[in-house]
């Protein structure tokens, strides 16, 4: 079986983000990056999967060539080699997302396309469907569990109003939810390895995607703040607060 | 602007109150664009709907009554949705956020050539130079955003698009015979539901949300004599899901429910950013944590600094003398 799996890179997911005065993007000194939450998910999935399924795993990843160092983390936690798109995240929307990744499934034709739920930058959650449906492939989102038999994926997926299972013919496009699984952390060697394992990179011309975008961001804000309200001493001091000024009782 | 085609959202049959806030959104966006809109329902066994939703003044209310829909499943409803905005002549398709919706519009963008723009909060501007304001970063960062493609798919954050009231009139129902086409790659297995008797977590004017410190099921049932007595729903933290003290669909946050009750009391939980994400447009917030240091306290109307174990079974106490009951 061969799975390919998305490592996207985002801003450290704890880091609280500043917009820049300006509003033409988000301040970008000091902050961190890492690999997407929810794409570690799917590549714990994708890894483990293999190691019972037998056969290669993917990854692949858009952005410019400092991603690569979370390429190369993906790589550590078992993916076999690394394909990198290389095109800046300013330059994209979710449907260019899509269409570069739609082309990669085709140069590679997998017979499982793993995503994460969303990316905790963008926070989208459009990728996985725009690709599903630009290949006409069926899709399982949300997933928080995958088994495959019979050619098949069974899907456990999280919606409104309880779980809700799904069967999807392979090959098919999947997306993990945070509670598929708890990501491995690499080991030494494995980090060691994955500095050595193929890593190919290639453009969008190359790939024969327009890069004309749908959705253009025009401006960014920081959003209307909270003001900080009081700390009260005492239970029945709470409830009379509640009563008598937010009349919330 | 044309037609906006917004989908309504039903469960066992009956609408779902949110699709009244991706009426308000329509009628917004058609009175900026000077376009109207239609509304599509479906499902199976879902007619009776049409007609709920005939007084909110919509060209038209479209209704896809088809056995082969009684299940969810993106593919072969994306495919109808697409059919039946090409039918009705629609430039854009909007629906209120949910899983149904998240899991569907994208697909419905993609086959339609649309752009899609994901949980708009606002709209800016009028005629051709419309524009969209979208939260990304967990809502940390505003984006406003311009569709440049002809067509263009709305998800609408309910919590800032109020429920729509009925405006009159009486738009023409119609029935549209579009049949599903699943294919043979996928099929629907089952849906086991979570049951409660208290009210929708996406709709409840109070909300009692638990974090990690209640520890176990016994401790966060602490909380149920206090969502009693407010009729209140009940939330919780991705820790507590996690878990397994709470149900998945009881998650409010970034990757959860966006909510903006009220009041929201939050008990034992942090204020993590991702959890901010989900409950900082509540009209009040009270906090009630042992740490003084605790973030959720920034967002807080009304912090108490308390051991919710003690806290808690007081505030219930409290509440029944001033109701008295
Ligand atoms: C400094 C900075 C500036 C940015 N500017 C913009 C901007 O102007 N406009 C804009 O739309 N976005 C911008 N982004 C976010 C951009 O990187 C988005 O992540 C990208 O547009 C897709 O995000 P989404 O929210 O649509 O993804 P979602 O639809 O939420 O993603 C779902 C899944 O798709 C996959 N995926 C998404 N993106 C990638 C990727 N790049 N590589 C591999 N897999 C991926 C992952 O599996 C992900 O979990 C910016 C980010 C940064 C850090
Ligand atoms: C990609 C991603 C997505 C996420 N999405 C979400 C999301 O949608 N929603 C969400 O909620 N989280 C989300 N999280 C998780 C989030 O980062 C936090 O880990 C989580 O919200 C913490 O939950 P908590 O506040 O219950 O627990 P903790 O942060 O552990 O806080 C427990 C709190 O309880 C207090 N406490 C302990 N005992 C008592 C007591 N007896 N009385 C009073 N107070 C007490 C402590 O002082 C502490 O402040 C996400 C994380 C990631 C990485």
């Amino acid at each position: 079986m061969k799975i390919l799996v998305t490592a996207k890179r985002v801003t450290d997911p704890d880091a609280k983000i500043r917009v820049k005065p300006d509003g033409t993007g988000i301040e970008t000194a000091g902050l961190e990056y890492k690999l997407n939450p929810f794409c570690e998910n799917a590549i714990e999935a994708a890894v483990s999967l293999i190691e019972k399924h037998t056969g290669e795993v993917v990854a692949v990843t858009i952005g410019n060539a400092d991603v690569e160092q979370n390429l190369r983390a993906a790589l550590a936690m078992g993916c076999d080699r690394g394909i990198r798109i290389d095109i800046a995240d300013e330059q994209l929307d979710s449907d260019l997302a899509a269409r570069i990744l739609a082309k990669v499934y085709e140069a590679e034709k997998p017979d499982l396309f793993l995503f994460g739920k969303q990316a905790v930058d963008g926070d989208s959650n459009q990728v996985t469907q725009l690709v599903a449906e630009y290949l006409d492939l069926p899709q399982a989102c949300f997933a928080s569990s995958i088994t495959i038999e019979n050619g098949e994926a069974v899907v456990l997926r999280e919606v409104d109003g309880g779980l809700e299972t799904i069967a999807v013919k392979l090959p098919a496009v999947i997306s993990a939810d945070l509670r598929l699984n708890t990501p491995r952390l690499p080991t030494l060697p494995n980090v060691l390895k994955a500095k050595r394992k193929p890593l190919q990179v290639l453009t969008p011309a190359a790939l024969g995607v327009d890069t004309a975008l749908k959705v253009a961001t025009v401006s960014y804000e920081a959003p209307p703040q909270r003001k900080g309200g009081i700390k009260v001493k005492t239970v029945q001091e709470l409830v009379e607060k509640l009563r008598d000024e937010a009349k919330a009782l | 602007m044309g037609t906006i085609l917004v989908i309504a959202e039903t469960f066992g049959g009956k609408l779902r109150k949110s699709t009244l806030n991706a009426i308000t959104f329509a009628r917004t966006l058609a009175g900026k664009t000077g376009g109207d809109f239609a509304i599509g329902i479906i499902g199976s066994g879902i007619a009776a709907v049409g007609g709920e939703l005939a007084g909110y003044g919509a060209k038209g209310v479209y209704v896809i009554d088809n056995p082969g829909f009684a299940n969810y499943l993106a593919a072969p409803f994306a495919k109808a949705i697409v059919a039946l905005a090409d039918q009705v002549g629609a430039t854009s398709v909007a629906a209120t956020s949910s899983t149904f919706t998240r899991d569907l519009l994208p697909r419905v963008a993609a086959r339609l050539g649309a752009g899609m723009v994901s949980e708009v909060v606002a709209v800016i501007g009028d005629g051709a130079g419309v524009k969209f304001t979208r939260p990304m970063w967990a809502g940390n960062v505003m984006a406003t955003v311009e569709v440049k493609s002809a067509k263009a798919v709305f998800g609408v954050r309910g919590t800032e698009f109020e429920a729509a009231a009925p405006s009159g009139g009486a738009s023409p129902v119609q029935t549209v015979a579009i049949a599903p086409d699943a294919g043979a790659n996928q099929r629907y297995v089952k849906f086991e539901p979570v049951v409660s008797s208290r009210p929708d977590l996406g709709e409840a004017s109070v909300v009692v949300a638990g974090g990690r410190g209640l520890k176990d099921k016994a401790g966060f049932a602490i909380l149920d004599p206090l969502a009693d007595l407010l009729k209140a729903a009940i939330g919780g933290t991705r820790a507590v899901v996690d878990a397994g003290i709470a149900p998945n669909d009881l998650q409010i946050g970034q990757t959860g429910k966006v909510i903006a009750p009220n009041l929201y009391i939050g008990v034992a939980l942090s204020g993590a950013i991702q959890h901010l994400a989900g409950m900082k447009a509540s009209k009040t917030i009270v906090a009630i944590n042992k740490d003084p240091e605790a973030p959720i306290f920034s967002v807080a109307d009304y912090g108490l600094v308390a051991d919710a174990f003690k806290a808690v079974p007081e505030l219930v106490e409290e509440i029944r003398k001033i109701k008295g009951v």
